[in-house]
């Protein structure tokens, strides 16, 4: 854990205009882009990570002796929570607390939403629909392109209109790429670049990839993009940067946010006034301390008018399979995408969900983790490693799955966190329609695989699939104050200085990696703030 | 295959020294303490037994492991909690030689160390750098060698992968196909 900067000044900022909670990449975001022209603060509940610890903790990822969480210091205490639900949540390996948040461990796959994902109940006859369309969302999809540095090639007949290329050309297909395309020629499936938010260049101050295969947890070398880049840009304009500086409740009258109060740690708390607030804390954390906030004017929490805020917690379902060949598939080199397929993407219907299919280039064992958790070593372990490596093919999809009143994020009275809060219990349920698209993934991933020749030696159905972590839908957006918790620009219907900048905010989730989509309503939504403090 | 100073660099690279975060730091702490309780050997010596031990757990294709494991160590062996964990676990297992074989671990032939790190457990345990001797002599001792030699190009190119995980050998080689 770094210490370095333990004796920070922590105490409020006088006169902010704008009190953003939470420094992943959407509180980063509108950090950034209001701090040209107004007093921003950013608190965040997790520590400022030095950069030169980078290394170290890409070695934890490759030890066995940790687990995923440990690489980014998450858990203990502060990061205890609940699942209740009928599949249990995985919470503490889905996100990082600390300034980037969980961009610091995320993969980097930034596709735009289609234009589909935008009128669920209409075209699909199940969901939701946003307010907005992509055409709205459209030049913030630009826009957050550009700021996140994406690296990605026109060449998806299936994706929605673009204006403008991407801001780096696309990785080149893998090895692996090239014997998957040729079983997927002769079935008639469509190949296509994977969009990453990750360098193929150097791009502004950070460098192209270098290639140490170990993106998800961590890039040791800033290739990769994650918040961090819009934090320091933040504070180079001004804004000042609080970190361990966990949020307990907002500060409220009927209409409007008045402080953030946050503790510190040398156990002290203060209150962070501002004219407006940014809640950034992703799609757990920010229906949390809403329902925390809970008052007189708000006795089901904060913005809860509705009743709704903490209901419909959507994830991405995972459908898998892979096997090997006999012949060298080159994988592990890197630890990125490059090719998947959006083609059954829009034939999704009441009866199955949109998926996107992906091409793995980390299939089968790396071969520096096989040979520190094995019982061998010298000849005896080479032999192994060379069997074990070399010939495995993997494929995965995401898999929409539907807003439902089954699946939600709640107070867990019987349990609290290191300041006495009740912890979030994440009661997530899969919904048929998601199952039924899963197994759906599969034939066609196995009819891949079989073309390809494969020796299928595993598969992630209905039965053990798992989320993407990718935490949506717990603060919905909608026209309707009563039918939503936010309107169209993110802002909040109860309080009229309260934006929230999250997938929380999602109606309906798509099945596309949610960071670029994060990226754009942030900067929506900062361009919303903007407005209202100027007319203020 | 020879191992260079080359490898042991890029292993340095891919992994890092230990100073910064501190690795295991906090469990090393809360360990019971069953280590060495005579006085810490010096950093030659730890060399030395490495080295030793390295013979064993590397496989025989391999060259140069001395001068690899040497300098690899240079960048490992610092004042950080980690780097003392090496150093008492591998003074653990010297003593541990001397008991159970009557000789200190550079004096034991390649199978008699092989059989050492048997009896002692490094072979079934999970690594823990506050476990049990065994956890500790798999994580400071066996992973310890085993992540430095397969994070490295040449540790790499002996199982068919010229950039292994954790070394940052660039984004060509995912491209190529098998030569």
């Amino acid at each position: 854990m770094n210490t370095a900067n333990a004796t920070q000044d922590r105490t409020p900022v006088e006169g902010a205009d704008v009190c953003v909670v939470g420094a992943g990449p959407a509180g980063a975001l509108v950090a950034d882009r209001l701090a040209d022209t107004h007093e921003v603060v950013v608190l965040d509940a997790g520590p400022r990570f030095d950069p030169d610890d980078r290394i170290a903790r890409q070695e934890r990822a490759l030890r066995p002796a940790y687990d995923r969480p440990d690489v980014w210091d998450v858990g203990g205490e502060r990061d205890a929570h609940s699942a209740s639900g009928e599949r249990f949540y995985p919470l503490n390996h889905s996100r990082v607390k600390g300034v980037g948040g969980s961009t610091l461990h995320w993969q980097g796959m930034v596709m735009r939403l289609h234009e589909d994902d935008f009128n669920s109940r209409t075209v699909r006859g199940v969901g939701t629909d946003w307010p907005i369309a992509y055409e709205d969302l459209r030049p913030y999809y630009a826009d957050a392109e550009r700021e996140l540095g994406v690296a990605g090639a026109a060449d998806n007949p299936y994706g929605p209109p673009r204006e403008v290329p991407y801001p780096m050309p696309a990785f080149e297909p893998s090895y692996s790429d090239s014997l998957f395309a040729e079983a997927c020629e002769k079935l008639g499936i469509d190949m296509h670049s994977v969009p990453n938010a990750r360098n193929s260049e150097e791009y502004g101050d950070r460098s192209a990839c270098v290639g140490y295969g170990t993106c998800q947890p961590v890039c040791p070398s800033g290739a990769k993009y994650d918040a961090t880049v819009h934090i320091d840009r933040a504070e180079q304009k001004g804004a000042t940067v609080i970190d361990r500086a966990p949020v307990q409740r907002l500060a409220h009258d009927a209409g409007r946010v008045i402080a953030a109060t946050y503790a510190t740690p040398d156990g002290e708390e203060y209150d962070q006034v501002a004219d407006a607030f940014a809640i950034a804390c992703g799609g757990v954390e920010t229906p949390r301390l809403l329902l925390l906030s809970d008052s007189q004017h708000y006795p089901d929490g904060l913005a809860n008018s509705s009743g709704l805020v903490g209901q419909f917690f959507m994830d991405h379902l995972f459908a898998g399979m892979g096997g090997v060949l006999d012949e060298p598939t080159r994988q592990n080199h890197v630890g990125f995408l490059t090719s998947e397929s959006h083609q059954f993407y829009d034939e999704a219907d009441e009866e199955f969900a949109p998926f996107k299919l992906e091409f793995f280039n980390y299939a089968g064992p790396s071969p520096v983790e096989t040979a520190l958790s094995g019982e061998e070593w010298g000849d005896t372990l080479l032999d192994t490693l060379r069997k074990e490596y070399g010939n495995h093919v993997g494929m995965g999809a995401l898999v929409e799955q539907l807003p439902q009143t089954e699946s939600y994020v709640a107070l867990d009275p019987q349990q609290t966190d290191d300041h006495g809060n009740p912890v979030p219990d994440v009661h997530w349920t899969v919904d048929d329609r998601a199952l039924r698209t899963i197994e759906r993934a599969n034939e066609i991933q196995r009819e891949i695989l079989a073309e390809l020749g494969a020796e299928i030696t595993w598969e992630a159905g209905p039965d053990d699939t798992g989320p993407a972590y990718h935490h949506m839908g717990t603060t919905r957006m909608g026209e309707d104050p009563d039918g939503s918790v936010v309107d169209s620009y993110c802002r909040t219907h109860d309080l009229e200085n309260c934006w929230i900048a999250s997938s929380s905010v999602f109606p309906t989730g798509g099945a596309m990696n949610p960071t670029l989509t994060i990226a754009a309503l942030a900067l929506r939504a900062a361009d919303d703030i903007d407005s209202w403090l100027t007319s203020f | 295959m020879e191992l260079t100073r080359r490898d042991a660099v890029a292993a340095l690279a891919a992994i890092g020294v230990t100073g910064g975060l501190a690795l295991g730091a906090d469990r090393l702490q809360q360990s019971s303490g069953d280590g060495t309780d005579g006085a810490r050997p010096d950093d030659e010596q730890v060399r030395q037994r490495l080295v030793a031990v390295a013979a064993t757990v590397y496989p025989s294709e391999v060259d140069g492991v001395a001068e690899f494991v040497e300098a690899f160590l240079d960048g490992r062996l610092d004042e950080s909690a980690h780097a003392d964990g090496i150093r008492e676990t591998v003074a653990t297992l010297d003593d541990l030689a001397r008991s159970w074989h009557g000789h200190p671990l550079v004096e034991l032939s390649v199978e008699e160390r092989d059989q050492l790190l048997r009896e002692v457990g490094a072979d079934t345990a999970d690594a823990d750098p506050a476990g049990t001797t065994s956890e500790r002599v798999r994580y400071y001792v066996v992973n310890e060698l085993l992540l430095a030699l397969y994070a490295s190009p040449t540790g790499g190119k002996l199982v068919g992968i010229e950039n292994p995980q954790g070394h940052a050998g660039g984004t060509e080689s995912y491209t190529q196909g098998p030569r």
